[in-house]
């Protein structure tokens, strides 16, 4: 039969009943409204929470660990036996890479890596009058580490670049600088682990989220840290490779580890609570998406079901006069997809329009500067979920029933009038 | 002798709810081209449900139907649809016209489905069956608008739409008052005489049988 024709009759009958046709259709909107802007919105907590970690953690750090040598030289002269040695010290090295420019070279040319970022790791006492707090300096280069880890995003005060235009200059961390009672512009006085007594001029103010390392941290350019240690300017202590891919992490971990003979982990194992928390929330997410695809889908079937059990009259007369199971099976297709596709469509853009409303709304937390509203993912893959799962149940809560009316001969309606 | 129109051989049909009960016992019977037949009988003798199983719509029986010569036994549901659509015009006892439909449209359904002319030759056909039942001024109406005796005539002008074969009647005037009912059985016999059409049309009405040019009896699921 002529599809024209399906349509036609199929548009008459929803026409017909325009009405119900709107609370069908609206009964897919909804559903479908909700599961994007759920699932955006999930998403989007959920990227956050990770971007805590991810955005700041290097996939791979590649250091030098203080350790005591396998071997020992016994080992080498008696190979079989078993040999004890007790008291055993590690040797007297800098914490420092050897040969780190080469390695940080050669890692830059690895088709998975995004970007390295040198850092060094410094020990520092700052002074608060007569009290010395603990604390941490990173060296880093101001520029590459933005680049990677969106350093100016937690930097609330001052400006980062200015760690490598102004020399001697600090980024202190927000609790340092509360308790050192130091701003922007100000000169503080840190103690090295060696003892020597720096001033350096505070051009930032960095808020990381974790007020245990905005206790203790303050970033320094990796000039100024070099110079503090009173080290030459190839001191590195650590090297930061961010991946293409962060799932790569624990196989070049591994590679890395072997090739330069040093130190090297992965973001999965550094954080592994972090790792179990993500996927957690993530399981969440989908169940609560599944839930909701669930049931829209059965409100659609419903819906659609009445629908069709109310056009039985419709559907004998339309077979007394001719049209054939497999037709009736096709107009209510058509009108149940028709609902499918408008209503789906509908949701789809409702979807948008309340994820970017809630992108609207004020979300101010102490622990994370950046974050002004609440956050939302507009990741298509979810409207694709939604749309296709539009259609696909409203075809099937379309044709189960009408395959059923399609099937019964025309004199049992017509005769139970 | 004229051509052989539909012939019914034993058919035997059972009703099986609440308890088995046989309805038609080994109908059979010729009907026979431009015969105006009226089947006639009691409450619950079976002629609707014969009548039914005749127009292919009920597949549950035993025997063999023919009808142009090909029998309906064997047929999918499919095909029967195409046998109604093209061979059977079909007249209920209620007007069953689609309320979503305009006059015109419930008229043109058969033909748009049967799809042999194009929709503008249906549209002017439709408009000259119409005419044929006087009704053409009230094409573009919807049917809940109209009165009982004219969606009867709509639901003749539907019946006659493809120039089927046959028109079968379940009490189609069953509905109406006596002005109506006489106008529909003058179109009945205007088909007929004029138009030659085959017409088999199931009644309780003994005065509409008694102008028919055949009327077969039944009884308790026989032909007396």
């Amino acid at each position: 039969m002529k599809f024209k024709l399906v349509y036609q009759v199929a548009f008459s009958l929803l026409i017909a009943r325009w009405k119900q046709t709107l609370v069908a259709a609206i009964g897919v909107t909804i559903s479908i409204t909700m599961f994007v802007t759920v699932l955006s919105f999930m998403s989007g907590l959920n990227d956050m929470l990770d971007g805590l970690i991810t955005n700041r953690t290097a996939h791979v750090r590649i250091y030098k660990e203080i350790q005591i040598s396998d071997k020992q030289p016994a080992d080498y002269l008696n190979p079989q036996g078993h040999n004890f040695v007790s008291s055993i010290k590690p040797k007297n090295e800098l914490l420092g890479i050897n040969n780190s420019k080469t390695i940080i070279e050669s890692i830059k040319k690895d088709d998975r890596v995004l970007g390295v970022a040198p850092k060094i790791n410094a020990q520092v006492f700052y002074n608060v009058g007569a009290v010395d707090l603990t604390g941490a300096i990173f060296g880093i280069d101001p520029v590459e580490e933005n680049r990677l880890f969106k350093f100016s995003d937690y930097v609330t005060a001052g400006n980062y670049i200015d760690l490598k235009n102004i020399p001697n200059s600090i980024v202190l961390g927000k609790g340092v600088a509360t308790k050192m009672m130091a701003n922007v512009g100000d000169v503080i006085q840190i103690t090295t682990s060696k003892g020597d007594q720096v001033a350096l001029r505070v051009v930032g103010v960095f808020q990381s989220g974790i007020q245990d390392l905005d206790n203790v941290q303050s970033y320094c350019s990796l000039s100024t840290t070099q110079k503090i240690l009173g080290q030459p300017s190839n001191y590195i202590t650590d090297i930061q490779v961010k991946l293409k891919d962060i799932l790569w992490a624990p196989e070049v971990a591994k590679e890395y580890r072997k090739i330069y003979e040093l130190n090297a982990v992965d973001i999965q194992t550094a954080n592994s609570q972090f790792e179990t928390g993500s996927s957690v929330r993530t399981l969440i997410s989908y169940a609560v998406g599944i839930t909701l695809l669930l049931v829209a889908g059965f409100g659609i079937y419903n819906i659609l079901n009445m629908m069709i059990y109310e056009k039985m009259d419709s559907i004998a007369i339309l077979k007394a006069v001719g049209f054939s199971g497999k037709d009736v099976n096709k107009i209510f297709i058509s009108i149940a997809l028709s609902i499918g596709i408008f209503g789906g469509i509908m949701g789809l853009l409702m979807g948008f329009g309340l994820s970017s409303l809630i992108d609207q709304i004020p979300f101010n937390t102490e622990s994370l500067p950046t974050i002004k509203t609440y956050p939302i993912n507009y990741n298509p893959r979810f409207y694709l979920i939604g749309g296709t799962f539009a259609i696909v149940t409203t075809y099937f809560a379309g044709f189960f029933p009408s395959r059923k009316a399609s099937g019964i001969d025309p004199v049992i309606i017509i005769r139970g009038k | 002798m004229n051509k052989v129109v539909l012939e019914a051989k034993e058919i035997t049909k059972y009703f099986h709810d609440p308890v088995t009960v046989k309805i038609l016992d080994k109908v059979s019977f010729q009907l026979e081209q431009s015969e105006f037949v009226s089947v006639i009988g009691r409450s619950g003798c079976g002629k609707s449900t014969l009548l039914y199983i005749l127009s292919t719509m009920d597949t549950d029986y035993e025997g063999d139907l023919l009808i142009d010569g090909i029998s309906m036994r064997d047929k999918k549901e499919g095909e029967l649809a195409i046998v109604r659509n093209e061979k059977i015009g079909f007249v209920f006892q209620f007007h069953y016209l689609l309320n979503e439909f305009s006059v015109l449209r419930n008229v043109m359904l058969p033909g748009l489905k049967l799809g042999q002319f194009s929709e503008k030759e249906i549209e002017h056909r439709a408009y000259e069956k119409l005419k044929i039942l006087g009704i053409e001024n009230e094409a573009l109406k919807d049917p809940n608008q109209l009165s009982g005796g004219q969606k009867q005539r709509v639901a003749i002008a539907r019946a006659l739409i493809n120039d089927p074969l046959l028109i079968m009647g379940d009490e189609p005037t069953g509905n109406l008052d006596k002005k109506n009912s006489e106008i529909v059985f003058n179109i009945f016999q205007e088909l007929a005489e004029e138009y030659k059409q085959t017409l088999l049309i199931v009644t309780h009405d003994n005065e509409f049988a008694a102008r028919t040019t055949r009327i077969i009896e039944m009884e308790d699921g026989h032909i007396k």
